[in-house]
């Protein structure tokens, strides 16, 4: 009987894991050679896509006058839903997102007509043309008209103890809050485009940046009226995703498939930033509300939450959203007789969608505000209160959703973060200062992160792969996984080399094709790595068995444990040439091609009871900032940021310190600078980078110490590490409350300011006049 | 014909539409497609290419950084354009580019063309820059995923010792090339994008075309054509015009031709008020201020641009042209409406008359906005008093944002003029007066009652900051 191969940790010297192995596409990313979707040279009569959009935000439309679009010099084509040959629906998951208007208009900038022309600035002046007469009807522009006219865009989902009210209300002390917790343009530097190349048969290539190029797949398919396999995507990588290229990527294909089909030319649509910034959704706005019990010590004894999420004119993804919102309100914290109740609403915006963390960071939120709530009760330092009320085997490990969270990291990790940030050395000479300093307030708040990991849409948690072995002993794999920069290729081939024991630049990860691997899940929920490493993994053990097989058969020998090591494999004491043995395989007759498979285990969860394991495992994160306000104009700096972030075996540190680094600055963003505004009648102001103020190089921490913690996974996921692209988003919590550290200083840490993101100067000087009000002496 | 160095080869290209940006000539046009467009609008610098110019004495080049996005073709007239093409040497990577790839700097990579264009112009001048100066360097480019940390690290290692690169190895070849082109730009002939080497040639091109837009940097004009799709049929650069760039000192006045670019600008006026420093490194971005001009600024008359509230606060005088005479007009009598001055429709913006330091002069600028870097100016304050013996001498005060023009406050003027400094009273005279001084507008950037109030504050502050004694902190971030 052969031995099986196992999936072993890396344990050879020369493995190509957990190195620091640069970027596969840094080079040509310096270089300006990496090729975009904009980049590619483009076949000969290419035309290109202008998108007519409404200027109202809800009403019926009584006529489209396209006359001056079609006059527009340099104009082939118009369309409106009319002209659309199969589905008008695109929505990802529940219907509602028509590819262009359909009779009512539900959004301020919604697409009602789209221009082909010769040329790009031909086709958006075109656009600029169309006269789109609408009857305007009431829109629903706040959570709390949405919730008093119960407009959802799904039902209400709940979890928890039918006893937490009444358990807070017969607790010793009780906290309650709200909070109105910002959105957030995803500002991927490039923007929303797709190229579609029509091909014979009725069959269309599809050149484009998304996440998701297997709906990208479907979506077309479906417009065009074709069956899905005449579409082929291709997708090398996004400048930048974010979870802005999931669902909302698809629709610019559409469009361009649309009119590639119409005039047999290729269509190139790709949006402007301004109208990239209206016509696609963001982060959900939350509003949450909670009532919470304590003891004397600030131990949770009961939560009562509720979390509204402002989910724009349809349900694109938010079902999945507020549930993971819901399942983050406790961050790292035993909340007790907890109930939690998270609502969908329905509003008329554009249909805010994925961004990193998915809701949970606008659920997390909620636990932090609690705890410095009680904090401030009860004259403790924060940090305190925290570390009382962390999930313990002893004191309670089982979520308000009824998962049991095994081993809480977050002890320890916070141990060792209180030393090396030196928090309590800190924590005094902040006092001290502050004492002596009227203008200038510091402030400084350690932070916990327990993130979920999995698609909590338990069909998603699959993947596939594609490996082929030349005849020269290169390896091209593919994997159902895109890169958006967060390294997955880099990480995917560090896996296959490491598998066959050869140098990663053997490995060529090829672009994400549907033709390669069929049916992917969109790279999200920071599963890449995870599903897609596994599955590339699968399929390249398979390929060693048969090499090994043949082998054995070869030198007539009992195949034993082989090693694949230094370009080479090794079975006891034969050992041969890795390019050799794949000849001789190849003129033997094997298959050296293979497509990987790979499944999450033991993840489950029941809607109707509100309980389950949705999550495969938890990613552990603390970070402890420190920040400046000026408490004249609300002006702040984060002076110091100290990370101690949980990856399990890292596969490469580099990568995972980048997205760490990288997810903490645009958490920072999303509560502080980045402002969505929109004006009384629902249209939005900030559709710029002039006007939307995401972090500027000169943001950066001077001073930011990020280590990874080690220790490899409990789980038996991908050699023991842990997901990362979404997690150290979170971290940046601390520095909001960091803030409200700081302006809770003029009250002598009494009052616990309230601070809605983001906390822009505004904001902040605003919390620091209501402080003033609240308390007696205030310094200046 | 616009003659410039592509790299290091002279071209000629024929403008037939003036609307052309650089950045669409080099993707769309010469099918350069390193050189990427993240926003159109100069905000976000993936676009950012390096400009070379001769210096005046035709000895060195200087190196800059542009955003090709809102930078016209006549941008590129007498100079050598750098792409991040350029850079490699055969195959090998340039310092700037490897030290990127060695920190880890790149992750989606679509920000990362511009990144290295800022640090190379950043290599081409400096030697060991201090992290401010990274800062600086590349605070015109945004970056989704890093969070900066390892671009500036790559950054100082790569600038800290610059080694020669090709650049410095052909300085001569390439400065005898530019010379050449320049001597014959005179002759410049554009059907539509006129670029006039001298005051009577653009008074000429103002008689022929009266309707045609003058445009110097083009960081504002060229937002009407990236954003709102307009297309202009003529267009005339005063960048070129010889008498617009001229820096003149007297004892009293500092004279700053319109059309220097805010970068030279911002190194003669700090020469005299260190203190605006800050203000200056503030204002827009890098590349903008490299390309964006004093006179541009000004003439626009943004009730939020940076430059005016200074111009108000220091009582600067503007010398307005028509070709044929000069009138000057005091700073606080130019702005007359929302974004309308005393410009005549053939006049232009000579130059910027401002008044050199004097004795016992408190100055300082204050911007307050979303964001310190590239942003734009909730609040700009900026107060200049002569303060001799504890006495108010005379305050002069400008504001922007608080109202549809750039302002003043007459009342705060005469009503601190006198008072004693050191008097809390007069802290709250001021305050009184500036409570209810103004009646700004909510607005993307921040709400009335915010303006209101940062226009009090930041008066608390200019107090505070001008005490003799006891120096309290009063700022989250020191500008150097």
């Amino acid at each position: 009987m052969r031995k099986l191969i196992q999936p072993s940790l890396a344990e050879t010297s020369n493995s190509r894991l957990g190195k620091a192995k640069p970027h596969e596409s840094a080079e040509r990313q310096v270089r300006g050679e990496a090729r975009y979707v904009d980049d590619i040279r483009e076949p000969i009569g290419t035309a290109y896509v202008g998108i007519g959009v409404s200027q109202c935000v809800s009403g019926n439309i009584t006529s489209i006058d396209l006359t001056a679009v079609k006059a527009s010099p340099g104009v082939i084509d118009v369309i409106t839903v009319d002209d659309v040959p199969g589905h008008t629906d695109i929505a990802p998951v529940f219907d509602g997102d028509p590819v262009l208007a359909e009779h009512r208009i539900l959004f301020y900038g919604q697409p009602v007509f789209a221009v082909l022309a010769t040329s790009t600035d031909a086709a958006r002046r075109a656009a600029q043309a169309g006269v789109v007469e609408v009857e305007e009807t009431p829109a629903v522009l706040d959570i709390n008209a949405a919730l008093t006219q119960q407009s959802f865009v799904r039902p209400t989902h709940a979890f928890g103890s039918s006893r937490a009210k009444s358990a807070v209300a017969q607790s010793p002390h009780t906290v309650s809050g709200e909070l109105s917790v910002g959105g957030q343009e995803h500002m991927y530097l490039e923007g929303q485009v797709s190229l579609a190349v029509p091909e014979e048969d009725g069959r269309m290539m599809i050149y484009t940046s998304s996440q998701h190029p297997s709906e990208v797949q479907k979506l077309v398919a479906e417009v065009l009226g074709e069956r899905l396999h005449k579409v082929t995507v291709d997708m090398r990588r996004m400048g930048g995703g974010f979870g802005g290229k999931e669902s909302q990527a698809a629709q610019w294909a559409c469009i361009a498939a649309i009119f590639a089909k119409r005039n047999q030319c290729a269509v190139k649509c790709r949006l402007p930033r301004s109208q990239d910034m209206t016509v696609t959704g963001k982060r959900h706005p939350f509003e949450n509300h909670w009532q919470v019990g304590f003891n004397d010590q600030g131990k949770i004894l009961a939560a009562d939450i509720v979390v509204n999420g402002n989910c724009g004119y349809s349900a694109d993804l938010s079902d999945a959203i507020v549930d993971r919102a819901m399942f983050h309100v406790d961050n790292g914290y035993y909340l007790g007789e907890a109930h939690v109740t998270g609502h969908r609403l329905k509003t008329s915006y554009v249909s805010h969608t994925a961004y990193r963390g998915f809701g949970g960071p606008q659920g997390m939120i909620v636990a932090e505000a609690i705890i410095d709530g009680i904090a401030r009760k009860l004259g403790e330092d924060p940090l305190t209160i925290r570390k009382r009320n962390l999930y313990a085997k002893a004191t309670g490990n089982v979520t308000p959703y009824g998962m049991d969270i095994g081993e809480n990291l977050l002890g320890d990790m916070i141990a060792r973060l209180e030393n090396s940030s030196q928090y309590w050395e800190r924590r005094n000479a902040i006092s001290a200062f502050n004492q002596h300093s009227p203008v200038i307030k510091k402030g400084l708040a350690m932070t916990p992160v327990k993130f979920g990991i999995s698609f909590t849409a338990k069909h998603l948690n699959q993947a596939g792969a594609l490996v082929h072995i030349y005849t020269d002993g290169s390896i091209q794999v593919n994997h159902g996984g895109t890169e958006m920069g967060q390294g997955l290729h880099t990480k995917i081939a560090q896996i296959a080399a490491h598998e066959f024991g050869v140098d990663t630049d053997s490995i060529e990860v090829t672009s994400t094709r549907t033709d390669k691997v069929p049916n992917t899940s969109p790279t999200a929920a920071s599963s890449g790595t995870d599903l897609n490493g596994k599955a590339v993994q699968n399929a390249c053990i398979t390929l060693k068995n048969r090499l090994i097989e043949f082998w054995a058969d070869t030198l007539g020998i009992e195949s034993d444990a082989a090693k694949f090591i230094n370009n080479r494999v090794c079975m006891g004491e034969h050992s041969i040439d890795f390019a050799e043995l794949v000849q001789a395989a190849y003129i033997g007759r094997i298959s050296l091609s293979c497509t990987g498979y790979y499944r999450t285990p033991k993840i489950f969860y029941d809607r109707k009871t509100g309980s389950g394991r949705p999550f495969f495992y938890f990613a552990y994160g603390v970070a402890a900032s420190e920040v400046s306000v000026d408490t004249l104009t609300g002006e702040y700096k984060v002076d110091r940021v100290d990370i101690l972030h949980d990856v399990g075996a890292s596969l490469n540190p580099a990568i995972d310190i980048g997205q760490i680094e990288g997810g903490f600055i645009q958490g920072m963003g999303w509560l502080t600078s980045e402002e969505l505004k929109w004006d009384d009648t629902g249209r939005l102001l900030s559709t710029n980078m002039a006007t939307y103020k995401i972090p500027a190089i000169g943001d950066t921490p001077r001073e930011m110490n990020v280590s990874l913690y080690k220790r490899p996974n409990d789980e038996d996921s991908i050699y023991h590490s842990k997901a990362v692209g979404e997690p150290p988003f979170m971290l940046a919590i601390s520095v909001w409350s960091a803030l409200k550290d700081a302006i809770a200083s003029l009250a002598d840490y009494r009052i616990d300011p309230e601070l809605s993101t983001p906390a822009t100067p505004e904001r902040v000087l605003a919390a620091v006049n209501e402080v003033r009000k609240l308390s007696e002496g205030s310094t200046l | 014909m616009v003659r410039f160095l592509m790299n290091n080869e002279p071209v000629e290209i024929q403008v037939r539409d003036p609307n052309m940006t650089v950045l669409a000539f080099l993707r769309e046009r010469m099918k350069k497609t390193g050189t990427k467009e993240g926003c159109a609008a100069g905000d976000c610098g993936a676009c950012t290419v390096v400009v070379g110019s001769l210096s005046n004495d035709n000895q060195d080049i200087s190196y800059h950084t542009v955003n090709s996005c809102i930078a016209l073709m006549s941008a590129l007239h007498g100079k050598q354009l750098i792409t991040v093409e350029d850079l490699t040497r055969g195959n090998k990577l340039h310092p700037v580019q490897s030290a990127l790839v060695e920190h880890h700097g790149s992750q989606c990579g679509f920000c990362t063309p511009g990144f290295v264009m800022s640090a190379f112009s950043l290599y081409h001048s400096t030697t060991k820059p201090r992290r401010e100066d990274v800062v600086n360097a590349l605070s015109g480019n945004l970056c989704r995923c890093t969070g900066y940390r390892p671009i500036i690290d790559a950054t100082l290692q790569a600038c800290e010792h610059p080694k020669t690169d090709q650049f410095d190895d052909n300085k001569t070849s390439t400065i005898r090339a530019l010379i050449a082109l320049n001597e014959e730009r005179e002759n410049a002939v554009e059907p539509c994008l006129h670029m006039p080497e001298n005051r009577k040639a653009l008074r000429d091109f103002i008689q022929c075309y009266p309707d045609a837009p003058l445009v110097a940097g083009s960081t504002d004009l060229a937002l009407e054509i990236t954003q709102q799709h307009r297309r202009f049929s003529r267009l005339i650069s005063v960048a070129q015009v010889r008498e617009l760039k001229r820096v003149e000192r007297t004892t009293k006045l500092l004279t700053l031709g319109a059309a220097l670019p805010i970068t030279k600008a911002m190194g003669e006026i700090t020469r005299d008020y260190p203190t605006l420093r800050e203000l200056f490194t503030r204002f827009a971005s890098l590349p903008v201020r490299n390309q964006a001009t004093l006179g541009g600024n000004v003439a626009n008359a943004s009730p939020i641009g940076d430059a005016p509230p200074l111009l108000l606060a220091l009582d600067a005088n503007l010398r307005l042209d028509d070709g044929d005479t000069v009138r000057s007009v005091r700073a606080r009598d130019f702005f007359t409406g929302y974004r309308a001055t005393l410009l005549k429709k053939n006049e232009w913006i000579d130059a910027i008359e401002l008044p050199l330091p004097r004795s016992n002069q408190r100055l300082a600028a204050y911007k307050v906005s979303k964001r310190m870097e590239d942003d734009i100016s909730a609040v700009c304050a900026v107060f200049n008093a002569i303060i001799e013996n504890h006495t108010v001498i005379e305050l002069k005060a400008g504001f922007g944002g608080v109202a549809a023009t750039p302002a003043i406050c007459q009342q705060l003027e005469s009503s601190i003029a006198g008072c004693d400094w050191r008097d809390k009273a007069t802290l709250e005279a001021g305050k009184a007066v500036l409570e209810n001084a103004f009646t700004p507008i909510d607005d993307v950037r921040a709400s009335a009652n915010y303006r209101k109030q940062l226009v009090v504050n930041l008066w608390h502050r200019f107090w505070l900051e001008h005490q003799c004694e006891e120096k309290i902190t009063t700022r989250v971030v020191q500008h150097a």
